[in-house]
């Protein structure tokens, strides 16, 4: 059973409060250090050309000015690189959609503006930057396509769907014919912009020749294993050559999931040089990789005067690559947040002359929720119902696509406790009817749905007969918290104060687990921590009740607690050992355990696993000028068990801040001429400031799920889905106009 | 004129006199090196971060003579003679102070869970206490707005706020 | 970044004469924008020339109005007192731009010199002809969303993004400059240039010369003044469209009006003749509608930004109706007055 462990092991003392973040002191004082921030002796740096075309060849590069440069160590280009792997499956990482991955300085060939042309290493960071300057690259240029729109109907059914992606289920019911004859239609195309991850942190890699020819890599990456599988298949590389970490990582959201090509041109320089080399982005160069595909969608609703949906269809398309198809889930969503008879989901990619586009912080269902829940929004205008209570009227228990009922789903709670506490109850639902002074008042809410997912994941439990514990593996804290709540949950199991128990993370060296993202790793790393600590627990108490007169002779250890560093009879502290005692009267100087936790197989086939958000915003918006505030947001949240309320509600907060941003501020706009994104800085691609963002109010709603052992069911992204539609039908109710492309910017709201 | 550097290309170096976080250090510098290149790069003081190097996120953020400026545009040799603080000098300003081994706002930070990757949070600490310094901000949204030099992706601007908040109440309380 | 040689200088007349007359020199004070450029190599100057240690950072009384010194930070000059009571526009517009951190750096004299954040501009891998005269404006046709809708020619489109500057054009503020040939006074109207057909100078300041101050005049409008920024985030955001505005009124007649537009041309934006229009005339949104109608007559929308054109429109109205009622924009309550 799998809340039996913390009871026969320890006590939730830890698990479940508000605890401040254990990273917290190296946070504020800056000891923190990140993946750019790792030096060696005789560091050399590596600074990227980047093309300025978006198609065509490399007719020739002019590296002499550069290498003339007192300082430059040399200039790597597609013609002086060492050997690597040739083939490009070589290049796959552990979550490569299907395709040929992107080879940095392979040969000539241009496939996306910003491509990598050329490594200019350099003694000093400066000198590299100055040097780089220096080179020049001719191109024989082609024509580029990079909008969506203009070959949309070109688009295709991927051949090869996307590892863990679940392509759109089979129609069912005969959604084209029941939404002909619904009496009350609604479709409407929705459009996103491409996004940017933009993690304060700019992609970097640092690869240290150590004296034994082996390299340790700190590596910007949400999970070292990928770093060294990626290093050691595209270089030829055996596992034990390469040790990868990634202690702390300054934001990921997904775009640090893959390893990015200045690792690939650290590593090539390192080799060449033999020479520790660092390699880090600028912030002009995190436009050369991953993004949110912007996608154009088609929502059809169909329903009577009860509200009762009679056919949905939901059609996305978005760009990929040419290398590559990347794939996210838009529509499928649409298929089990509503009960209905008939429902027919599309989705198809369109190729690009970008680069791959990537996960970006709940992929697909950011997209794809805000489609929906804008038509749903549309809907409950159309027939004069409350929007809460639309929902509700196709409120379903069960997942219709898989047919399964859901493990736990307390989306009705986050309705009503949202609902309640936002005040939604004195909303007045003609839109333009509510006012503060100058400015239209809107309400406006919509529901975000998420997967809840467990990996398969293993931990590594080491008690020392100081009677401190170490806990750990491979996963990375993304700023999520989880050296907070896996330390917790250790401190917990073993019943030890929480500045007893380390945990480590981002390290090749330890036990092995997956990268951190699809909101999986409380589930993941905490299960495997739990059992790892279990492991040692039961390991601690045999030599406890062998010990000479053991006051634990003859108790089974579901009897014991453990707790204030001792392993005692529950209900009888009179009855206990110390652990350090356990240690040493058993002459050891410590117990170890590693454990590996994966998805219970029983629970996959009776359920389907969801989280769940209610979202309500405030807009106030100056009614000649357009200019929006988000002036308060609730946001309430069904994700079973909350490890830390203090590290969870900050997961929510900031994706609704993120949600903000893609609601209003967030669009990466190409040049189509050039192929090229223009607005490649901070300064003119918008994410919220501090000033855009007012109170955020946070719930969690109580629910239980027997999914995995600790109940948890993840918060990483939940926050961010339907928040920008909450705030689009929020901006609706206030001024009566309906803007179905993101961002929602002064220029759409003046034009609608 | 004061100062002349050789010839362009060369490796000109300057030397100049910062005191870094109290400690007073003689350097030599390329002109075109910024104060935040020389911070991480030269002085292992990488508490500072480059964010975009192009002063629109403010994560590069030091205190110069009690001021609050991105480091990231402001080239090293033109602080010839100031006084440098970073976030890894924070404790030790609190310390001048007779506190504890952590400046309040760091201890308001922790508390208030005023961040989470951590990336830019240096930048926000030492933007905060050049808010403080500077005395202009006290309601929420002024101090919003006098903030919003400092981009949090991770979005834990409420939290940030509710630490300053609170420090700047403790300090109008003493 | 380019290499390059560093002098300091400590005399307006060493800084001269350091620059030399060199069309690759540049002054450094601030260096929030200067070392940016440099950082795309859209700037590459052989020589810098630092000016911080120039006696040029006080703000004095001159000829009933004040004289700013070149280096007076924005911040300090934001936050002195006599700006704040004689000029409360000039410090509004100043807190409107950029950020704390940006404003503690930055210098008067680099705000009025500081460049177009026109994309192209800044991307050395394109065309334009601000940075490479003759090699196009890609601009045009291209993203232009932000771009200019007054004054633009088929060579440019490029705004100038100071906030300072479109509250020294309504105050009438005059430059005083310094170089080889001697000292010289610029209207603030004519310090900054259109683009025509030689987009590479922002402004006529000559080679070599140096701004030394920036004068204010007296004035009298009192708390009838605005500062109204509109923009895509509400703070550390260029203007889509930013009103200055200030009104000297008798009852509600106005007396007289100043009028500068920020972020819809390649300088702050006057337009004369829609002042004059509303002189004498009483102060209601029908005779802010006809001036803002005047002051757009002549506008012209790019592919993208033709949203420009009603926005500013309706915000000169709404500037107009804050200063006519004393009510300025707080730049921290985001909240539109």
């Amino acid at each position: 059973m799998a809340t039996q462990i913390s009871t026969s092991a320890g006590r939730d003392r830890f698990v479940g409060g508000a605890l401040s973040r254990v990273d917290g002191p190296a946070k504020v004082t800056g000891l923190a250090k990140y993946a750019g921030e790792f030096s060696a002796e005789n560091l050399a740096h590596g600074y990227v050309v980047s093309s300025t075309v978006a198609k065509g060849r490399i007719t020739a590069i002019d590296v002499s000015a550069a290498e003339a440069v007192p300082g430059v160590l040399k200039v790597i280009t597609h013609q002086n690189r060492p050997s690597v792997a040739g083939e490009a499956k070589a290049y796959q990482d552990m979550v490569a959609p299907p395709g040929l991955p992107f080879r940095p300085l392979y040969d000539e060939t241009i496939v996306f503006s910003g491509q990598p042309v050329a490594l200019v290493v350099a003694e000093e960071f400066e000198t590299a930057r100055h040097a780089a300057s220096l080179v020049t690259v001719t191109y024989e240029e082609d024509t580029p396509q990079t909008d969506i729109a203009a070959i949309a109907d070109e688009a295709y059914d991927p051949p090869k769907k996307r590892s863990g992606i679940k392509p759109p289920p089979k129609p069912w019911g005969d959604a084209g014919a029941a939404f002909d004859g619904a009496p009350i239609k609604l479709r409407q195309q929705y459009r996103i912009a491409h996004e940017h991850h933009n993690p304060m942190e700019p992609q970097a890699s640092t690869v240290i020749v150590e004296d034994d020819g082996t390299y340790t890599v700190y590596d910007k990456i949400q999970g070292v294993a990928n770093t060294q599988l990626y290093l050691t298949n595209a270089f030829g590389l055996k596992p034990e050559q390469v040790r990868c970490l990634s202690p702390y990582m300054g934001g990921g959201f997904g775009g640090a999931l893959r390893p990015q090509y200045q690792l690939f041109l650290a590593m090539l320089a390192a080799q060449d040089l033999n020479r520790s080399v660092r390699v880090v982005l600028t912030r002009d160069q995190m436009w050369s990789f991953t993004y949110r595909p912007g996608a154009i969608q088609t929502v059809s609703l169909g329903t009577d005067g009860s509200g009762k949906l009679q056919a949905i269809r939901h059609d996305a398309v978005h760009g990929t690559s040419t290398y590559e198809d990347y794939q996210e889930n838009i529509v499928n969503w649409s298929g089990i947040l509503y009960a209905c008879d008939n429902v027919e989901l599309t989705y198809r990619l369109a190729k690009l002359d970008t680069p791959t586009p990537g996960d970006m912080r709940a992929p697909g269902a950011v997209t794809g929720i805000f489609a929906l829940e804008t038509a749903m929004d549309e809907l409950a205008c159309a027939t004069g119902i409350d929007p809460i209570q639309l929902r509700l009227i196709n409120y379903t228990e069960t997942d219709p696509v898989e047919e399964k009922p859901f493990g736990s789903k307390a989306l009705k709670s986050c309705f009503e406790q949202g609902a309640e506490r936002f005040g939604w109850s004195k909303r007045s639902p003609e839109p333009r009817s509510m006012r503060d002074g100058r400015e239209l008042v809107g309400w406006g809410m919509a529901t975000g749905i998420w997967e809840s997912l467990m990996m398969q994941s293993s931990a590594r439990a080491t008690l020392t007969a100081d009677g401190r514990l170490e806990v750990g593996n491979s996963t990375a804290d993304i700023g999520t918290g989880t050296y907070t709540i896996l330390t917790q949950i250790a401190a917990d199991a073993l019943g030890l104060p929480m500045d007893h128990v380390t945990t480590k993370l981002g390290d090749t060296n330890l036990a092995q687990a997956p990268v951190a993202g699809g909101s999986w790793t409380a589930a993941s790393s905490g299960t495997a921590v739990m059992k790892a600590c279990r492991k040692v627990a039961e390991q601690a108490f045999k030599l406890a009740r062998g010990m000479d007169g053991s006051p634990l002779a003859n108790v089974d250890f579901e009897r014991v607690v453990f707790a204030n560093g001792r392993i005692e009879v529950a209900g009888d502290a009179s009855r206990s050992v110390a652990l350090t005692d356990v240690l040493k009267a058993a002459g050891k100087d410590k117990i170890e355990a590693t454990e590996s936790a994966s998805p219970d197989k029983d629970f996959k086939k009776k359920y389907e696993a969801y989280t769940h958000s209610a979202v309500f915003a405030e807009v106030k918006i100056d009614e000649d000028l357009g200019i929006v505030r988000v002036t308060r947001v609730v946001s309430a949240i069904a994700a079973g068990k909350i490890l830390n309320t203090k590290t969870a509600r900050s997961q929510i907060m900031g994706a609704v801040v993120m949600g903000i941003g893609s609601a209003l501020h967030e669009e990466s706009v190409l040049d189509h001429r050039l192929g090229r994104f223009m607005n490649r800085n901070l300064g003119e691609y918008h994410v919220p400031a501090h000033a855009d963002v007012h109170d955020i109010d946070v719930i969690f709603v109580e629910e239980e799920d027997k999914a995995n052992p600790l109940g948890v069911k993840g918060v990483g992204e939940i926050g961010i889905v339907g928040t920008a539609a909450a705030i689009g039908n929020a901006i609706h109710h206030a001024t009566g106009k309906r803007i179905r492309e993101l961002p929602i910017t002064v220029d759409k709201i003046l034009a609608a | 004129m004061l100062i002349e550097s050789g010839s362009v290309g060369a490796h000109a170096k300057i030397g100049i006199t910062l005191t870094i976080n109290g400690e007073r250090r003689e350097i030599e510098v390329a002109p075109w090196t910024t104060l935040l290149d020389l911070l991480r790069e030269r002085l292992d003081l990488t508490g500072t971060k480059k964010g975009c190097d192009h002063g629109q996120c403010g994560a590069c953020t030091v205190l110069v003579d009690g001021t609050r400026i991105n480091s990231c545009l402001a080239l090293a040799v033109m602080k010839d003679g100031a006084e440098i603080t970073t976030v890894e000098g924070l404790a030790g300003l609190a310390q001048k102070h007779g506190t504890n081994t952590l400046h309040p706002l760091q201890e308001a930070f922790i508390e208030h869970d005023a961040f989470q990757c951590g990336y830019c949070t240096p930048g926000q600490l030492c933007s905060s206490v050049g808010l403080l310094n500077e005395g202009h901000a006290r309601s929420r949204e002024e101090i919003r707005e006098a903030m919003s030099g400092n981009l949090c992706r991770c979005g834990a601007y409420t939290n940030i706020v509710d630490a300053i908040e609170e420090v700047m109440h403790q300090g109008a309380a003493r | 970044m380019n290499r390059f040689d560093y002098v300091r200088a400590d005399t307006v007349a060493d800084a001269i004469k350091a620059l030399g007359g060199d069309p690759n020199a540049r002054f450094i004070a601030g260096g929030t924008n200067l070392v940016d450029l440099m950082k795309y190599n859209v700037e590459k100057p052989g020589r810098l020339v630092d000016i911080t240690r120039l006696p040029l950072k006080s703000i004095e009384e001159h000829a009933g109005g004040l004289r700013i010194g070149a280096l007076v930070s924005n911040a300090d000059l934001a936050y002195d007192e006599r700006i704040q009571a004689r000029y409360p526009l000039l410090a509004s517009a100043i807190l409107a731009g950029a950020s704390a951190q940006l404003r503690n750096a930055a210098s008067t004299g680099g705000n009025l010199n500081q460049r177009t954040r026109c994309y192209y501009f800044y991307d050395e891998g394109t065309p334009c002809n601000k940075r490479e005269p003759g090699s196009g404006c890609p601009a045009i046709g291209g993203v232009n969303r932000i771009h200019a809708i007054l004054g633009a020619s088929e060579s440019c489109i490029a705004t100038n993004p100071s906030d300072m500057c479109v509250a020294l054009a309504a105050l009438e503020a005059t430059v005083q400059v310094s170089g080889p040939e001697g000292d010289r006074a610029i209207a603030f109207a004519d310090y900054h240039r259109l683009p025509g057909d030689d987009p590479s100078k922002d402004n006529t300041i000559k080679p070599g010369e140096i701004v030394v101050s920036v004068d204010l005049p007296p004035t009298d409008y009192g708390q009838h003044h605005t500062y109204l920024k509109l923009r895509d985030r509400l703070s550390y955001a260029f203007a889509l469209v930013s009103v200055a505005a200030a009104l000297e009124l008798d009852g509600q007649t106005v007396k007289t009006a100043r009028l500068a537009l920020g972020g819809v041309a390649h300088k702050p934006w006057r337009n004369l003749e829609a002042e004059a229009l509303l002189q004498g005339k009483s102060a209601t949104r029908e005779s802010f509608k006809a001036a803002a109608d005047l002051v757009l007559r002549e506008a012209k929308p790019q592919s993208e930004n033709g949203f420009k054109i009603e926005l500013a429109r309706r915000a000169i109205v709404r500037g107009l109706e804050q200063a006519a009622a004393g009510t300025p924009q707080s730049q921290s309550d985001k909240r539109i007055q």
